[in-house]
């Protein structure tokens, strides 16, 4: 006599098993640690805080960890944890022109106020796989440079903590003084949206647009932000700056009449400056893209950049010929951990609509067969 | 064990207020879509997070849960949803509908007759009905506004002039209260007549999309069709092969290499009900026919 399958529990306890058994992988290999990830990983890290919306190194760390490394998975372990906490309060908006430079540069002026400064990237590595990493424990590690401090651990030890961050002007305000690049005027009682507590309608503000391209998925944006460089909704972009250092958090409490520093983050932030002809609304003169990601995620700020210039097509009243113009569309498909959750929900049984189908096909068959007989 | 690092149910109660409230709007105005602050649950979404986050905040202590997938408790998410519930509120759980106050389901609603004292909420992948055919959602709002329907009756009647059927076996579009046009979830149209007039609140739940909805209780839900193409529901040659049932969904099964196939009902405890009644199949396969 036929038995029907049982045993869900037992087969979903034996997986949680057989999950930790990949994710230890070969004991007589040491044990990764949260902390060398964290410090040995850190771009890995910075990319799922970004993602994972939460700005928490460690944790991040850990993430990635239980992850065995799947940074997507990693981003959907930190969202899931970041969902639990309260919500105490909106911290002022960053000026991030009081900064610890780790990095700066101007892709559109030889020279700008306070200097172009390299900091570590891999432009000009040439790519050559460094064979002395393989040799682990290696004599040969070269001593940083930089102190550690400015790479990923807070502001210089030596920085005085009363010291406020030296102020490095922005290059697109210097250019906005001249009347040469179109600047949002932003009204300063409206109210800002929270994308995390409503849920995203179209049209949505550029703060809103913003939110969901800071979380958005850095492939789907570096591909989107590819494609207007290809001639679709072609935007001519110039990266006007790409700055990365620390900054101040600040929260101005309703109880105090002053703001309080409680803490810095290291972000990434890149101003592209884009050509624009004028319409009939503006006169010809530069306009502008804003990314923004933890760490050091310079590639996803730049495609941000380009993707949020790309957006301002109703803005700048740009007639919409491309995807990557279409709110709705670039939005609602950025966000990796629902993308990820509804391609792989087809791994679900799906018995029942199947047999529906199946039902449907063989009779609609049999039609057509009786109908051609 | 429950888990004591996190609330009951694991949404604090604010965000729990604020489903609430949304699902208050949402039986207020039967069958229309509500956007609500959707958040990130330890589930991945398109697994059941908008039919958990309603559970999640409507179930109390008292409640009396039964998680389904497919028709079945113990498929693989349904035991997860249920364990998820089990450790974070301590309620009990059960497979038996009738004995069930609350159930949450994907893709099915139980044979055995639902009650007033019970609450159904269903899983919702894509909750717009009108998406098939117009993907965006600032369309598809106004199209609700204006009850501006008539692109779903066109691509009804396509279907009947290319194929002489509605080809549309699950997720089969609804009237609510005659006025919403409502996807009922990836229910097979089978289960449709079910939903009218049920004395059961139905709620539904999509979390990715961010919506939720509802059927208050007794409630008219017509399944869109035409006078001369009536609506029909899904019907098998054959019974179930362990308890014999004529009239329930069946669930189709392959058990050999020569393509023999078995069909069981897919509503798992009816017909565990039925065979402790002493209802007993025909345990037969159907071997496959010739093509």
């Amino acid at each position: 006599m036929y038995v029907a399958v049982k045993g869900g529990v037992a087969a979903i306890e034996s997986s949680w098993r057989l999950l930790e058994t990949q994710r230890r992988g070969d004991t007589t290999i040491a044990a990764l640690s949260v902390a060398q990830i964290r410090a040995q990983l850190s771009l890995a890290v910075d990319r799922v805080m970004s993602e994972g919306s939460l700005y928490d190194p460690e944790l991040a760390a850990l993430a990635i960890k239980q992850a065995s490394g799947d940074l997507m998975e990693a981003i959907f372990l930190l969202r899931a944890y970041r969902t639990t906490l309260p919500r105490l309060g909106y911290a002022l908006p960053l000026d991030t022109a009081r900064i610890d430079l780790v990095r700066r540069i101007s892709a559109a002026f030889k020279e700008v106020p306070g200097g172009q400064l390299l900091g570590p990237t891999y432009d000009y590595t040439q790519r050559l796989l460094d064979f002395a990493l393989l040799a682990e424990g290696s004599p040969n590690d070269t001593p940083p440079v930089a102190t550690a401090a400015q790479l990923g651990a807070g502001r210089p030890a030596d920085a005085d903590p009363g010291d406020a961050p030296a102020t490095v002007p922005r290059i697109n305000e210097l250019l906005a003084r001249e009347g040469l690049l179109e600047t949002p005027d932003p009204d300063e009682d409206a109210s800002i949206g929270d994308l995390t507590r409503e849920p995203l309608m179209f049209p949505a503000a550029r703060e809103l647009r913003l939110q969901a391209l800071a979380r958005g998925d850095e492939g789907w944006l570096l591909g989107m932000g590819y494609s207007t460089q290809r001639g679709y909704a072609s935007s001519h972009p110039f990266a006007g700056e790409i700055r990365r250092g620390f900054v101040s958090v600040e929260l101005a409490p309703d109880e105090l009449d002053f703001s309080i520093d409680i803490g810095d983050l290291e972000v990434t932030e890149c101003q592209m400056i884009n050509q624009f002809n004028g319409s009939r609304e503006l006169p010809p003169q530069f306009t502008q893209g804003y990314g923004l990601a933890f760490g050091g995620g310079e590639r996803k700020s730049m495609a941000m950049a380009l993707v949020d210039r790309a957006l301002r097509a109703d803005e700048l009243g740009e007639t919409h010929v491309a995807p990557v113009q279409d709110q709705e569309f670039v939005l609602s498909h950025a966000d990796n951990v629902e993308a990820s959750g509804f391609v792989q929900h087809l791994k679900l049984p799906h018995y029942v609509d199947f047999q529906a189908e199946l039902e449907l096909v063989r009779k609609l068959r049999e039609r057509a067969s009786r109908e051609r007989s | 064990m429950i888990e004591q690092h996190y609330n009951f149910a694991f949404l604090d109660e604010r965000t729990k207020k604020r489903i609430r409230r949304a699902l208050l709007k949402a039986v207020a105005v039967p069958g229309y879509q509500v956007p609500f602050g959707s958040r990130e649950m330890p589930f991945a979404y398109g697994w059941g997070t908008g039919g958990v986050q309603i559970t999640a905040s409507i179930i109390g202590q008292s409640d009396v849960l039964k998680v389904i997938d497919q028709g079945a408790d113990d498929t693989t998410n349904a035991v997860n949803i249920r364990r998820f519930f089990e450790r974070t509120t301590g309620v009990a759980s059960t497979e038996k509908t009738r004995e069930a106050t609350l159930i949450q389901t994907r893709h099915r609603i139980p044979e055995v007759a639902l009650t007033d004292a019970q609450i159904l909420v269903y899983q919702v992948p894509m909750p717009e009905p009108l998406a098939r055919l117009e993907p965006r959602r600032r369309e598809t709002i106004q199209m609700h506004a204006l009850t501006e329907y008539g692109l779903m009756h066109v691509r009804l009647y396509e279907d009947i002039a290319q194929l002489g059927a509605i080809s549309r076996a699950y997720d089969y579009p609804v009237l609510v209260n005659e006025r919403y046009l409502m996807s009922p979830s990836p229910i097979p149209k089978f289960d449709n007549p079910k939903m009218h007039m049920n004395p059961a609140l139905q709620l539904f739940g999509a979390g990715r999309e961010k919506r939720l909805y509802a059927v208050p209780p007794y409630t008219a839900v017509r399944s869109l069709d035409f006078e001369d193409h009536p609506f029909e529901v899904q019907r098998w040659e054959h019974a179930c092969a362990l308890c014999g049932a004529t009239e329930s969904y069946l669930d189709e099964m392959i058990v050999d290499d020569q393509g023999s196939r078995l069909f069981v009902c897919s509503d798992s405890d009816y017909c565990e009900e039925r065979r402790q009644a002493g209802h007993l199949g025909s345990q037969q396969l159907v071997k496959q026919e010739a093509a």
